[in-house]
């Protein structure tokens, strides 16, 4: 038998270029940047034993109060409210500017006061806070014409000179003083 | 008659392939490099709540993350919410010095815009929540993100 003539194997690499695509897709499609979305907040500053705490007076009208009880049950300004009904109430409070004697004197003097119980849930807590916000946020939006949506995607730095002032102004004319109250505190 | 315009001879305008796996190859790099699958096991149950007034970090190198649930594994840790840094459970109390840690870990001038993100089980109760705030408070960890998943226009 006569010996066949051996020819080199040659891969094709024609294909390779399709394995690497899919390979690229698979991971194009996989990764996902971390993305961090919530709601920022503030802590309040520490408190120093050594130093005399100094009760900064509220008048009573400039003063939101929320309650959360360990049900989960809304009372606000000592009535019993439902979650949906909070946002325009609470807007309603920061943007008054003196006109209902119950409501606040104006947006720098108004404070919103959160006080939940132990046992409220953590879902609840973020309903509120939202609800809470979305109200700051609409009255700045407002404030500065331009939608809810629009506001919550700005980014301060990438701003142009002229908005970011104007964005710096609405936050000093509307400043959020939202306090969160600690729930182990006795009253 | 009409060979008379006779075809130009074929020039072959093919772009030559043989380098593109290379180029394939190269982006499937940098994409397997750069994609983080999981930063790190989480050992609680983490059901965001929802929220509409979403905001995003510009800044993600100066986050710092506290994971609080009820622990995935009921077996080993009971069904109590419990707070997870790194990769550890701990007491409320005791997760100041790992998160202070990771600030001085940052370089300088970001330091004081350290940013903890609590991603928070929406069926935690506000007692842990509160400690953990409490705790963040005190050691000057000022800046937190509550996590939570864009709400849907329908649960408004």
């Amino acid at each position: 038998m006569a010996k066949k003539e051996r020819q080199a194997p040659e891969i094709s690499a024609g294909a390779m270029a399709d394995i690497a695509f899919l390979l690229l897709i698979f991971f194009l499609v996989t990764t996902q940047f971390p993305a961090e979305e919530g709601i920022p907040m503030v802590l309040p500053a520490k408190k120093d034993p050594n130093q005399e705490q100094v009760q900064k007076e509220i008048n009573d009208r400039n003063l939101f109060k929320i309650l959360v009880n360990r049900n989960d049950e809304l009372l606000v300004e000592d009535e019993i409210m439902d979650l949906a009904n909070l946002k325009d109430a609470v807007k309603r409070h920061i943007t008054n500017n003196g006109r209902d004697p119950k409501l606040s004197d104006s947006p720098q003097k108004a404070v919103v006061s959160i006080k939940v119980d132990r046992g409220t849930s953590y879902d609840m807590y973020i309903k509120v806070l939202d609800r809470v916000k979305q109200a700051y946020h609409e009255a700045r939006a407002e404030a500065l014409g331009i939608t809810v949506e629009q506001y919550l995607a700005i980014k301060e730095d990438k701003l142009p000179p002229d908005m970011k002032q104007k964005y710096q102004q609405v936050k000093e004319r509307i400043p959020m003083m939202i306090s969160i109250a600690d729930p182990n505190k006795k009253k | 008659m009409q060979g008379h315009f006779k075809k130009k001879t074929k020039a072959k305008q093919d772009i030559p392939t043989a380098a593109l796996p290379d180029i394939i190859f190269m982006l499937l790099f940098f994409f397997m490099v750069t994609t983080q699958l999981k930063p790190e096991q989480v050992l609680v149950e983490q059901e965001l709540p929802h929220a509409s007034q979403i905001q995003s970090i510009d800044d993600p190198t100066v986050v710092s993350y506290v994971y609080i649930g009820p622990p995935i594994n009921k077996a080993a840790y009971g069904s109590e919410p419990r707070v997870q840094v790194n990769d550890v459970l701990l007491e409320p109390s005791a997760i100041a010095p790992l998160l202070l840690e990771e600030q001085a870990a940052l370089p300088l001038e970001k330091r004081a815009k350290m940013i903890v993100s609590l991603k928070i089980d929406k069926d935690v109760k506000m007692g842990v929540v509160s400690d953990v705030t409490n705790t963040l408070r005190d050691n000057e960890l000022r800046m937190v993100l509550f996590n939570a998943v864009k709400a849907s226009a329908s649960e408004q």
